[in-house]
């Protein structure tokens, strides 16, 4: 694993801390939601892998776009949607980032440049592409991130956008969010190689891994793919190694996991660790408590506005379905 | 390997078991890899994990490396799947939902589909593809859609959609016997259902056949698949204000019992399909035309189809109950069609 060059002081890292803490939060919420059947339907959560989509979404300016996942909640808040419009999707809400169309698995967010979780496992890393070929005749300078998962890179579509993109030199950034597991098959057993980033050598894009429970490792990294890809170097694939500490799904059984294996990631997941980081820059555990209890009240917040907000409309569930309806 | 090959393989001694829907899917799985050596059980998830609804569930246990998990690639697990039946095996590869085959159409519609005809018979794909669909609440746009029309509308490919607990069973070993390749498209609403008595180890039947579940005199309807619980619980209650509805399940769409419809459409003389799939180029649409060309001066009104609208399917549970048919849907349809 390559080394973060990148400086940071404390103030930078409880930013950071902050917003890991408002994704575990919201994480925390859905699965309580999800328990008292609030919501309805599979929720995939990202507990434990807060510091992939904090230190990556914090690499990319606002014109970049994202195509995420359905275990997305997290990479949408980071992207900037707020957290009362998640919980409003989760919940069917009227203001909820798509009024419950999209739901849990497949909610995005026009305004953010937040092109869509997606429910089909690989089918975000083609869709990247396009943004990228747009910002070729358009001048912006837009980067197109997309990450998908560790499974997913079986997936042919994933391929196909690798070597599309380095063929033509496409400004995208593929991050592989490796926390070892597709659902219920652990990912060693399903490659000959799992040392995923050495895949990009083959298409000939820069592939590189990092520690993706270290949100400062994962900025830097995707920083410099970033201003790569904006000075028109091409793509470039992350594979950020990280664990989540949830089941695949709420209900899941976990009985493919080894013993000791959730136990041991509890001490090194980005949380913990970061706590542990700014206390060695001198930031106490009193103000790292303030910096989680105002991440909780944000959430708490959002929380009741999206549950007092109005169900979406059925009498206009029809609509949308093309231009002049 | 014929249907009766099969049979004579062992005594056929009738027993029963307590089972629900997926532990029927997942009796006749651990039936065929006991009796079939050919067969070979793959995909995501069923083995180690015993399938992410537990269909297959101790068959990786039991038998060792017929059993095992595949990476998330649907087009190689396909693609292996026929080339692995055309060389003698008869694989039986989950996709994990219907919605998830779109990435690997190619492999069931150019090449399994293919296959035999084209080489006249001297290749075949005894191969089982099994997989669920349908909505639940909650679920995405991405995994609540209904595509068995799309499926039927590939000329050489069996589809079957079990309904009952002990076609769940029986089906699935049909399918497993049948020398063409088919497909099974379960629902998972329906897997965790009460255990009812399922007769197994009784004789491999033939695909093909649909089942009368309700005798009736006023109005034939079709339907197929979960959706069969809501048309039942409507014929009920329309039961109650005197309208008998004879209902059908279809089961396989193909091979089309057209003969059973028909005789039920020319003894009521009325005819409705509900299905969950959307409304245009649903399978009701084939069958609505099938009736007309062959029953048209039997009929006292015009057919009706209860179908989902034309339109993706919404997350929120309150919006798809607005689009998905619902009993009050189907009995107001029928009342309609009885008064006309
Ligand atoms: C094409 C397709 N195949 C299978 C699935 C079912 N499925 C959903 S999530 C998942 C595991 C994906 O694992 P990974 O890519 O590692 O992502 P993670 O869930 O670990 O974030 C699978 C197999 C799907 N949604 N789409
Ligand atoms: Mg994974």
């Amino acid at each position: 694993m390559s080394e973060p060059r990148e400086t940071f002081d404390a103030d930078d890292l409880r930013e950071l801390h902050r917003m890991m803490a408002v994704l575990r939060f919201l994480e925390e919420r859905v699965k309580e939601l999800r328990l008292a059947e609030e919501v309805r339907g599979s929720v995939h959560l990202a507990l434990g892998q807060e510091a992939v989509a904090v230190g990556a979404c914090a690499a990319l300016a606002p014109i970049d776009t994202l195509t995420a996942t359905y275990r997305g909640h997290g990479w949408a808040a980071a992207k900037g949607v707020p957290v009362v419009a998640i919980l409003a999707e989760l919940l069917g809400k009227e203001i909820g980032t798509n009024g419950g169309r999209g739901g849990s698995a497949y909610l995005s967010s026009a305004d953010h440049l937040f092109l869509g979780e997606n429910s089909i496992v690989g089918a975000g890393a083609p869709i990247a592409l396009g943004p990228a070929l747009a910002s070729r005749y358009d001048g912006s300078g837009r980067v197109s991130l997309t990450v998908f998962g560790d499974g997913a890179i079986n997936q042919g579509s994933v391929s196909e956008a690798f070597n599309f993109a380095a063929a033509f030199a496409l400004p995208v950034v593929f991050v592989c969010e490796n926390n070892g597991l597709s659902e219920l098959t652990r990912i060693d057993e399903m490659v000959a190689d799992d040392q995923l980033w050495r895949r990009a050598g083959g298409f000939g894009l820069p592939g590189v891994r990092i520690d993706g429970n270290d949100p400062v490792a994962v900025r830097t990294a995707v920083r410099e793919a970033v201003e790569r890809a904006r000075a028109g170097g091409g793509p470039s694939l992350v594979e950020a190694m990280t664990e989540r500490i949830a089941g695949h799904y709420i209900g899941d059984h976990e009985l493919y996991r080894r013993p000791g294996e959730v136990e041991a990631a509890l001490t090194r997941e980005p949380l913990v660790r970061s706590r542990q980081r700014l206390r060695e820059l001198g930031v106490s555990d009193a103000d790292v408590d303030d910096v989680e209890r105002g991440a909780r009240d944000e959430v708490d917040a959002a929380t009741a506005t999206a549950r007092d907000a109005e169900l979406s409309q059925s009498s206009t569930v029809r609509e949308h379905m093309y231009v002049d309806h | 390997m014929s249907i009766t090959e099969h049979n004579e393989h062992r005594p056929v001694t009738a027993e029963t078991a307590d089972l629900s829907y997926v532990l029927a899917v997942n009796a006749a799985l651990r039936r065929a890899l006991d009796e079939v050596p050919e067969v070979i059980l793959y995909g995501e998830d069923v083995a180690k994990g015993g399938g992410i609804f537990g269909a297959t569930r101790g068959l990786a246990s039991a038998f060792g490396d017929r059993v095992f998990d595949t990476p998330i690639s649907e087009s190689a697990i396909l693609g292996s799947a026929l080339g692995a039946a055309m060389l003698g095996r008869r694989p039986v590869v989950e996709i994990m939902w219907i919605d998830f085959a779109l990435v690997a159409l190619d492999q069931i519609v150019n090449q399994i589909a293919n296959t035999a005809y084209v080489s006249r018979g001297r290749w075949r794909a005894p191969l089982v593809i099994r997989t669920q669909q349908g909505h639940l609440p909650g679920a995405c746009a991405q995994h609540a859609q209904n595509l068995e029309a799309m499926f039927a509308h590939t000329p050489g490919l069996r589809v079957g959609l079990p309904y009952t607990t002990q076609d769940a069973y029986d089906m699935l070993l049909s399918a497993v016997h049948c020398d063409d390749p088919v497909l099974i498209i379960e629902n998972r609403s329906l897997y965790f259902r009460e255990r009812v008595p399922v007769a197994v180890n009784g004789p491999v039947q033939p695909i093909g056949a649909a089942a009368v579940r309700r005798a009736g005199s006023d109005a034939t309807v079709v339907a197929w698949s979960a959706v069969l619980a809501e048309v039942l619980a409507a014929a009920d209650e329309l039961s109650g204000e005197g309208i008998e509805i004879e209902v059908i399940d279809l089961r396989w769409l193909n091979p089309l019992d057209e003969a059973t419809v028909f005789a039920s459409v020319r003894k009521t003389s009325r005819f409705a399909v509900v299905h969950e799939a959307n409304l245009t180029g649903g399978f009701g649409g084939e069958l609505v035309a099938r009736v007309a060309e062959r029953c048209l001066g039997d009929l006292d009104a015009a057919p009706r189809r209860v179908a989902t609208p034309d339109l993706r399917i919404p997350a929120a549970p309150h919006l798809q109950q607005a689009v998905i048919p619902q009993v009050a849907d189907i009995t107001a349809s029928l009342r309609q069609l009885v008064s006309e």
